[in-house]
This record gives structure tokens, sequence and C-alpha cells, in this order.
């Protein structure tokens, strides 16, 4: 099927089809046809060290070190709610970050650099915190007022209900009920029956933790973060956030405890903490070890708390939160129930050491780039790309004429397979990689150039036209070969030399080298011989 | 329309005048060195990728002078970026070993701030990179020149013959030579994408060499063709080629020349050595990986030949 002409349309109609779906699929996966760089679209790019003065840590350390600096980075960052960050470690001992469409830098730089912080809480079955919910909505609707409250749409008033239709209901129930609305809307005095907060909460799988619709976690963080509401909360109680989001049904749910204010124990008492295998239950556990001050406290609370649950505490958000089984002393096992792969224990383990982190971590290189200054290069860039284009465009009509306008269209076709290979390869779009995309249209060009010189020179040696554009492909092959397999080598190593940029600009120097290939030897011949196809062996052509 | 269709130029009689006008060059670009090491301690201008540091680009709202600014700093670095109306300016400054990296570009835009009162700005940009950073970065750029230097002419022995391999090789490197020098004449920054452009050279300067080498080896293996004068099949090659290497060149231009004038500020430099580049490694190709092709061969004969060995047949696709 590639020899006919017939075989060769489709093959060339497939192919763009394929490099079309690419596109589309990741303007789904993503929301943008291709990824943009930093310096595109805005952001930050930090380039994290372990900070070893005196050169005297092993490279093991270092490594276990810079797993652990990623675990913290992690669960901070999916709490700051950056999309799709990059955090990607070096040779083991750097870590590079990159948050897009960063809005506040130092809010972004504390989050990487801060010290991690573990603390074991105790997990309150929450009779004090469910009294106080009346008094928090009423503070929350005195602080913001009706109005902002139903701007934000949460003037609910019957929480009862709505527990009750999602707990019996469809799922469409989470719909504010123009009942209440209206009520709403009669009175101020009604303003006391809103319940804006409370009626976010659903009862969670242990006491003293609810569920909150990670649609409404938002607004709820934001009610939470009001100071008036941290002083209505019950004395001595804290709410905090669980690190992960349970599916329940089709809905998926953030996690929010009752805790104690105060932790019993914090990370500097730990000394270590390991993933195992438990082969007798089929578990995975993860056993610690305390400082031996730290292990007399774990076990006088553990002691008088027996059958309650504790929360381990990073960064603020319960990472775990274990029910006690029974007194524990300095070295202690947490049971991760039957069937649980060890992949959760290790997790579990690395949460725990990071928060005995003993190093601390510098950021070595910083860039920040502002989004207007990438918008501005895209606009240049396509204008600039847009301009290149019609340039080599009129060129090649005016000089080659007909076999012109047959380069032209392979060349069309060599745009949508970069583009798509872009997307296949989610291949990071930058500054000079726009540059390097302009550039290679000027090269994709040269091996048609090489073909049609071919063809002329066989044609002033007196073969037949069908014989001349056979003998031109036939020709020019080893200098093309020759010298984009040179030029791949080139991308190849600015590949394995760079980051960021460079690595953006050699992936799109090595997809615009393979597809220039293709167009030239492939489409532009199929094409050809659809033009040839009507023609005697002698006619001339238009070259 | 046929450009040089049947032009037979005698460009190796010629190469006498080339190798002057090349060494010429080559040594202005060294005398700059030398002249920058004098006045700016280093060969180049290294930008902060390379000699770590920090810069913050900002853009004032109505225009300011470099002077003004300079008032306000005091002791760094300040250069307008891209064209008069952007009101954009490059603030450089040095990182001392003591000091945390983040905490300098704060600084500098307190010092802004209060030291050019009612001009409102916006902080663009900013990079700060350790020193130690740089210092890799300088070792992996020679490193990555080096080593696609080996991959060249490795594969150039394997496809044609040893020759050609030293014979691009000592092209590549006079382009390199040649662009370095220019940068250090113009003192344009050295920063990543700079690497990146130099790199991308030495591809399309050896790009165009393989062009010119490949019909040398078609020509050679013409009947009778090892035993003409090797300067008459040079000279027939790179006229054969001719057409095709201004048209190639001349439509590379013209797209770079596009993105020079419009492709804004943020690429220009990288633009300029990119064109510098194709301009050297079209001349490289004719009148210095060709000329050297000839005297290597008068000087060791023609060396280990593969030549008997089939040449590869072109495959249909």
């Amino acid at each position: 099927m590639f020899k006919t002409v017939r075989g060769r349309l489709v093959t060339i109609v497939i192919l763009t089809m394929v490099a079309g779906w690419q596109l589309y699929a990741h303007r789904q996966d993503t929301g943008a046809w291709l990824k943009l760089g930093l310096d595109l679209q805005g952001g930050m790019h930090l380039v994290l060290e372990v900070d070893d003065p005196d050169g005297t840590m092993s490279s093991e350390a270092k490594a276990d070190m810079i797993d652990r600096v990623e675990q913290i980075i992690r669960t901070r960052i999916d709490e700051f709610g950056v999309e799709e960050p990059l955090i990607q470690q070096v040779g083991g001992e750097r870590l590079i970050v990159e948050l897009a469409g960063i809005a506040d830098e130092d809010q972004a730089k504390s989050i990487v650099t801060r010290n991690a912080f573990l603390e074991f809480k105790q997990v309150l079955p929450g009779g004090d915190m469910e009294a106080a919910l009346d008094r928090i909505d009423r503070r929350i609707v005195a602080t913001l007022g009706v109005d902002s409250i139903r701007a934000m749409g949460r003037d609910v008033t019957n929480r009862g209900a709505r527990m009750e239709e999602i707990l019996f209901g469809g799922p469409d129930t989470l719909a504010p009920d123009s009942a209440a609305q209206a009520v709403a809307d009669s009175a101020d005095a009604v303003a006391n029956a809103l319940q804006p907060f409370s009626s976010l909460l659903f009862r969670g799988d242990i006491p003293g933790s609810y569920l909150v619709d990670v649609e409404d976690a938002d607004v709820a963080r934001y009610f939470l973060s009001l100071p008036e509401v941290q002083s209505t909360l019950p004395r001595g109680e804290a709410l905090h956030w669980g690190g992960d989001i349970v599916q329940q049904g089709v809905r998926s749910y953030e996690q929010l405890y009752v805790l104690t204010a105060e932790p019993f124990l914090t990370g500097d008492q730990l000394v270590d903490a390991q993933a195992q295998r438990d082969a007798q239950f089929n578990q995975s556990i993860v056993s610690f070890e305390l400082s031996r001050v730290g292990g007399r406290r774990f076990s006088d609370y553990s002691g008088r708390n027996v059958g309650n649950n504790l929360a381990i505490v990073l960064d603020g958000a319960v990472m775990s939160a274990p029910v006690i089984r029974d007194r524990i002393g300095a070295r202690g096992q947490i049971e991760m129930g039957a069937g649980t792969p060890l992949e959760e224990a290790r997790e579990l383990a690395l949460v725990l050491r990071a928060g005995a982190l003993p190093a601390r971590i510098n950021i070595i290189e910083e860039r920040t780039v502002g989004p207007s200054l990438g918008q501005d290069s895209i606009d240049q860039g396509q204008l600039a790309g847009l301009v290149g284009i019609i340039l080599v465009v009129g060129v090649m009509l005016a000089y080659y004429r007909m076999a012109g306008v047959l380069a032209v269209g392979a060349l069309g076709f060599y745009v949508v397979l970069v583009l798509g290979g872009l997307a296949m390869f989610d291949a990071t779009l930058t500054v000079p990689g726009i540059a390097g995309l302009i550039l290679s249209v000027g090269m994709a060009v040269d091996a048609n150039v090489l073909i049609f010189e071919r063809i002329r020179e066989e044609l002033v040696a007196g073969r037949a036209t069908r014989t001349a554009v056979d003998e031109g492909f036939a020709h020019a092959l080893s200098a093309i070969v020759d010298s984009n397999i040179t030029t791949l080598f080139t991308a190849l190593i600015l590949f394995n030399f760079g980051t960021g940029p460079v690595r953006g600009f050699a992936v799109t120097l090595s997809i615009g080298i393979v597809a220039s290939f293709v167009s030239a030897l492939y489409v532009t011949r199929t094409l050809f011989l659809i033009y040839l196809s009507g023609k005697k062996a002698s006619d001339p052509i238009s070259i | 329309m046929k450009l040089f269709q049947s032009a037979s130029y005698r460009f190796i009689e010629k190469r006498q005048t080339a190798y002057v006008v090349s060494v010429a060059v080559i040594v202005l670009g060294i005398a700059a060195m030398v002249f920058n090491v004098a006045t700016l301690g280093s060969w180049l201008r290294y930008g902060v990728d390379f000699t770590g540091g920090s810069l913050v680009q900002v853009q004032f709202q109505d225009d300011v002078s470099v002077e003004e600014i300079r008032a306000a700093l005091g002791g760094v670095e300040i250069t307008r970026f891209g064209d008069v109306e952007l009101h954009e300016f490059v603030i450089r400054a040095p990182l001392d070993e003591e000091s945390s990296i983040s905490d300098v570009a704060e600084e500098i835009e307190e010092q802004v701030a209060s030291g050019l009162p009612g001009r409102p700005f916006e902080v663009v940009r900013t990079e700060l990179v350790g020193g130690k950073v740089g210092d890799e970065l300088e070792q992996k750029a020679l490193l990555a020149i080096l080593f696609s230097f080996a991959l060249t002419l490795l594969y150039l022995a394997v496809r044609f013959e040893l020759r050609f391999g030293l014979a691009a090789v000592i092209a590549t490197a006079h382009d390199i030579l040649i662009t370095l020098g220019f940068l250090a004449v113009f003192r344009l920054e050295i920063a990543l994408p700079t690497v990146a452009a130099i790199l991308t050279i030495l591809g399309y300067s050896l790009n165009d060499t393989i062009v010119v080498f490949d019909r040398i080896r078609e020509n050679l293996a013409m009947k009778g063709g090892r035993k003409r004068d090797p300067v008459e099949v040079v000279n027939q090659s790179i006229n054969e080629t001719l057409p095709r290497t201004v048209l190639t060149s001349g439509t590379t231009l013209a797209v770079l020349s596009a993105l020079l004038i419009l492709g804004g500020a943020v690429i220009r430099d990288f633009t300029i050595v990119l064109i510098l580049g194709v301009v050297i490694g079209t001349y490289s190709s004719i009148f210095v990986a060709s000329p050297a092709l000839i005297e290597i061969q008068k000087r060791w004969g023609v060396g280990t030949s593969s030549e008997k060995k089939k040449r590869p047949e072109p495959a249909t696709v």
C-alpha cells in the first residue's frame, strides 16, 4: 500500500488525522493545544539543592534527602492548587520545581523552602465542634454579609434536609433549593438561619472527621481562613484538611478533621520510619522509631487513648489517622489494613521521614517570567512565523512554479505533522523552541530544493520527464539522509546537555527534522506521482 | 526562474584569499576577546546563566532614562531592553555568596521603588543563578560542542571517508570561532539560548557542508572520477550544488529576518546569532570545508578509502 498513489494518499491522510487527533487529545487532556514553557506562559522555575557546606554528606544521604523534600513540596503544592506543577529530580541531589502561572512569588517560594513540620495530634470525636458549627455559621454571616454569601451560592439554610438528600436522594441535590432562597430573601432575621459553612459538611468515616465535596472545598477553605471564624473555634481545637481525596460513588470529597490545637509529639522526636510487608496478615506496615523522650511521651499518650484515632499531620495536612490499638513506646507500627499495596506504606514512611528533615534546602537557581511578557513572545512569534511561511511559500512558487505548489502542499503537511508530534510527546514549547520551529520551516524546504534542483539537472541532461523525476529523488536521497542525521545528532546532544528552554528547543528541532524528512521524501513524491499521472513519459513539466 | 544553472566559478583557486579573510576575521575576534579580558574580566560577556548573579527586568509605565535608574540604584549594570517605547530595563547585579538568592530581587525592587518615587513599574522577569550552576553550565556547553564534533567525525568517516569528516570538523570549528569572535566584538550576552543557537549553527553548517561533500562523493564515484584533478572535481561539485545552496540559504535567511524584525526583543540576540551562523555556514562549506578537503589530500593522500564499498542504494520511499 506504500507504492500505489492511492495507498500513499491513504497513508498521508491517516498520518494527518493521527497528528490532528494528537493535538485534539492534548487539548482535551490539558486544555491547551501545546504545552507552553514558563517563558511563554509566565511562572516560576526553581532549582533546589541540599545544603551541604562541608561536603560531608554521602550521595545516598543526599538522595534520601531529595526524596523527602520532593514529598514535602508535592504535599504543599497540592494544597496551593497549582495546575500541573513539574517536580523533577536531577542527578539525585537536585530538584527542579516549575510552577506555571504563579501569582504570588513570595508565597510560592516559602512553600518550597520552609522547613517541613510534622506533628502528632489527637483526633477529637467532635462533640464540641458539632456544637460550635452554629456559632461559626452565624459569625460567617455577620462578617461577610448575606449578599456576598448569596453571591457565593452559599445561602443555604436547611442542613438536615440537605444531609438527607445527600444520603438518600440523587446526586443532583447540591443546588441551593429555591425555597431556601425565597426565605432568605424575605428578611434579615433569616440571616440567623443561614448555614453557609455547616451545610458543606458531611459525616466522615471516623468520628471527628467530615467530608467536603471537592467542588466546595475552596469556599470552605475561605470561610476557615477568616480570622473571625478562627477565633470562634472551640478552645484547644483546630480543623485540619486531609492530604488525600476520598472517592464515594461518583463524587470526590476532601476530608476535614477535628484535632487538638496542640500536638502531643512533633517530628523532631522521630528517628526513623520504614515501610515493611507483613506477610502473615497480607498487609503493609510502617514501622517507626522515636527518640527516648518521644517514646516516653508517646507511650503515655497512647496508653490513655487506646481505641481513639491519632492524626499524623505534615505541614498542617492530615496524612493519616490510624486507630491506636495498644500502648506504644519508642518503637511502633502503623498497620495499613489488609490488602494495601506496599507503595502506600512507603509514602507514609516518606511523610514521616520528611517531617524529620535535618538539613536545609537552598534555592540555587530561580527564574520568574511575568505572564504579559510571555504573551508578547507568543504573539510576536506567531506573526514572525506567519510572515516567514509566506516568504518561503512565495519564493518556492516563484522559483519552481507547479513543482513549487507541490512543495508548498508538502510543507503544509509538515506543519501539521510537527504540531501533532509536539502534542504527542507533550513537548514544551519555549521561546527558543518557536525560533527552532520557524528555522526548521526554512530548512524543511531544503530537502525539496535538493530534489527539485536534481530533477532540473536530470532534465537538462536530456532525460525523459518520468526518469528525471525518479532519478532526482534517488540521487538527492543520500544528501538528505546524511545531513538530517548529523543535524539530529546535534539535537540529541542539545537534549542531553540542556534543561528547560534548551531542551524544548532540542525536542522541537528533532521533531522538525523527522517531519521534514517524511514530508519531503514521501509527500512531495506522492504529489509528484499525482502530477505526472496524467502525462506521457516525455511531456514537459513545470519546475 | 533559474539561478546559477550552469555556473563554473573557480572557487578552489580563490582559496588563498578565503584563508586570508577567515584568518583576519578570526584574529579580529580573538583580539576582541583579549580586549574583553582586559576590560570586562572575561572573554565574552557572559549572562547570569554562566556567571551566576541576578537579573531583574522591569517595565515602567512611562519612560525613564538609564541614568535615572542608575542614580537610584548605583553600582549595578543597567541596560535598556528592546525598543525604547517598551520602557523596559534589565538590571544585573552580582550575587554575593553569603546573601540568599531570593533576597536580591526583592532588594532591587525596593530600591527602584524608593529611588524613583512616582514612577510605577512592574517586574516582568527575574533570573537568579548561583555561581556553581554557572560553572557547570560552561563545562557542559564545551562538552556538548566537543561531543558533537566527535560524533560528526565518526559518522562522516563511516559514511564518507575520514578526510571528509576532518574537513567538516575544521569548517565547523571555523564557524564557531567566528561566531564567538562576533559575540566578543559586539559584546552580545551569552545566555542559555545563545548556546542553543551556537549548536544549531553547528548543525546548519554541517548540513551545508554535507550537501557539497555528497556531490563530491558522487562525482568521485563516477567512472574515471578518481583519476581526475581533485580541484576540478571539487569545483564542479560546488558549482553543481550552487543553486541549491543559494536558494536554501536564501529562504532560511528570509525566515530568520522575519523573526529578527517581528519576533520581539526576547529572541533578538538568539536570532542574530542564527543569521550570522547561516551566512558563515554557507561561506565555510564552499571556502573552508572544500579547500580543507583538498589540503588534507595534498598532505596526507586520499587516506583510507571506504569508496570501494558499494554506495548505499537509494531506498525507494
